[in-house]
């Protein structure tokens, strides 16, 4: 194995908190202390939960990675981590406070854009500040402030010149950078993306891996990554957890120190071909075990 | 171009060809104006009574835009709260659907016995039978919100009154306009038949009247004043929908 990659550990079953890097408090940014999630009372009393034993530290500033098969909890995770669901046990730490609401220092993309069709580019990009605080009180007297700033944003994801097209004028690909641009407008400390470029062709897609690359580079918020895109993942998280399936719960972390900043030509060496290549032996170890089950 | 303007004449062009053939038909088989009138003598007809028709039609015009302007206000309210509420929705639904298949003319005796003949049954008549359709087009719009679109908004903190004016009263709009269409000649249908029976004024009394006088010509000319005058207020909603929500309907425009 190449001197740029370590090693990547197995978790065993239970908490797996020991295994990762000591981290100053901090340091820390987001933090789930032994997490189980449910989605009602009586899958509760069941014992079926949709997430189980999730133990992560993330530092300050991380671009982390979440991959594994479809409907194993990727999306409960995400909703964990923005506090639109709580816990049923454990704890979600983010920012050194405990989570029990929606956090509002939060930004979300999909795979679907979920642009308003009725609003422009830029007017959808301005949505966030028209409801959250301290936007929101001042948004009729600094409008043209923050339609500023959201046009900075667009140019900066290369839709310059669109912010008055309308959504359904624009390309996916076009339609998911003003997506993303939306979802960074109030500045957010954490960033997350439900696999915003699932829908996209593959040049496309890498486009955006830059867009997003470049973006994260300048400002450095955290990112939580949930993809089926292995390469994706590589190129550009900085650590990568693979989640295994019902129950959810992150069974591989394999930190990724490729290094920085990253060019799409790295996708070619061996050194990036290794890591996917383990990440999908994980994974391919998972699904044989499901087979195996269902059997 | 010219395939274009075909299409857009489409509806003038069978409007005349009808009109021919039944004038044609009532003149060859010299059919009795007191059975089956001829176009051409429903138009002396309308002609002849014009002040009379354009009183009663001014009537049921005005009784029946009131009856529409409350069902607006009620279908709206009431659309509102089924749709942005899932207990109002399983407790109402049921319920209403039960009440728009009762045939609202049987409504007219009781509405008189309350109300007396005149304006009141006609107005509540044409509110009760237009109000369905824009209740159930609000709700459906905002019921069938993405739910991603609200988690963007959750996360950021937005409260249920948030998602619901941003997001869910916008894009409820063309479900809005696209009911008022429906709405108003339903509108004008409750008004006349309320009129038939339970009014001394209005297209509906005039319908009556003629008919029981064998005044045939003079009842078709009530019957197309009320069909033109639902077909103007058809238009014109279809004209501001086509204006304010423009991006519902792009695909029909690109092409």
């Amino acid at each position: 194995m190449s001197a740029s990659v370590t090693e990547s550990a197995a978790y065993p079953a239970g908490p797996i908190g020991a295994i990762e890097p000591t981290l100053r408090a901090d340091q820390l940014f987001i933090d789930f202390r032994d997490v189980w999630l449910a989605y009602n009372d009586e899958l509760l009393a069941k014992e079926q939960f949709a997430v189980e034993a999730i133990d992560l530290k993330v530092r300050q500033g991380e671009f982390i990675a979440i991959v594994g098969p479809s409907g194993c909890g990727k999306s409960t995770f995400m909703k964990l981590a923005t506090g639109l669901r709580r816990p049923s046990r454990g704890q979600v730490i983010i920012d050194g406070r405990e989570v029990t609401g929606p956090l509002k220092i939060s930004g979300m993309a999909f795979q679907a854009p979920s642009l308003l069709p009725w609003r422009t580019t830029l007017d959808n990009v301005l949505l966030p500040l028209e409801i959250v605080e301290p936007y929101r009180s001042q948004f009729r007297q600094k409008r043209a402030e923050y339609a500023e700033r959201a046009r900075m944003l667009l140019r900066q994801v290369g839709l310059g010149g669109y912010e008055d097209k309308f959504p359904w004028q624009l390309s996916g690909g076009m339609q998911q950078r003003a997506s993303i641009c939306r979802a960074l407008i109030h500045e957010p400390k954490m960033l997350l993306l439900d696999e915003p470029f699932g829908a996209l062709d593959a040049f496309t897609r890498e486009e955006l891996w830059c867009t997003l690359r470049d973006l994260w580079e300048a400002q450095r918020f955290n990112v939580i990554l949930v993809t089926h895109d292995l390469r994706e993942s590589v190129f550009l998280a900085d650590t990568v957890y693979v989640m295994s399936k019902s129950p959810g719960r992150f069974v591989v972390r394999r930190e990724i120190d490729l290094p920085r900043p990253r060019d799409l030509e790295i996708t070619y060496t061996p050194e990036f071909t290794a890591v996917v290549h383990e990440l999908r032996g994980h994974i391919g170890a998972m699904r044989k075990e499901g087979a195996e089950v269902a059997q | 171009m010219n395939r274009k303007w075909l299409e857009r004449l489409s509806p003038l062009v069978l409007l005349v060809l009808i009109v021919l053939l039944w004038e044609l038909i009532c003149r060859a088989f010299n059919v009795s104006e007191f059975i089956f009138p001829s176009p051409s003598a429903i138009w002396t007809k309308l002609l002849e009574f014009h002040s009379v028709i354009a009183q009663h039609a001014w009537r049921t015009f005005w009784v029946t835009m009131v009856g529409f302007a409350i069902s607006i206000v009620v279908g709206v309210l009431l659309g509102f709260l089924i749709g942005s509420s899932r207990l109002a929705y399983t407790a109402i639904y049921p319920l209403m659907t039960a009440f728009n298949a009762l045939p609202k003319a049987a409504f007219i005796p009781i509405l008189v016995v309350w109300f007396g003949i005149g304006v009141g049954p006609a107005v509540l008549t044409a509110f009760l039978i237009s109000f369905f359709p824009i209740t159930v087009n609000i709700a459906t719009g905002l019921a069938t919100l993405e739910p991603e679109l609200e988690d963007v908004l959750r996360v950021l903190g937005a409260k249920r009154w948030d998602v619901l004016t941003k997001v869910g009263l916008p894009r409820s709009m063309p479900y809005f306009w696209g009911s008022l269409k429906v709405a108003i000649t339903l509108a004008f249908v409750g008004t006349t038949v309320s009129e038939m029976t339970a009014a001394n004024e209005g297209i509906g009394y005039l319908l009556i009247s003629a008919g029981s006088s064998m005044q045939m010509g003079l009842a078709f000319a009530g019957l197309l004043v009320v069909g033109a005058m639902a077909m103007a207020m058809y238009e014109l909603f279809s004209f501001v929908e086509k204006h304010t929500t423009a991006w519902a309907h792009r695909g029909s425009q690109n092409h």
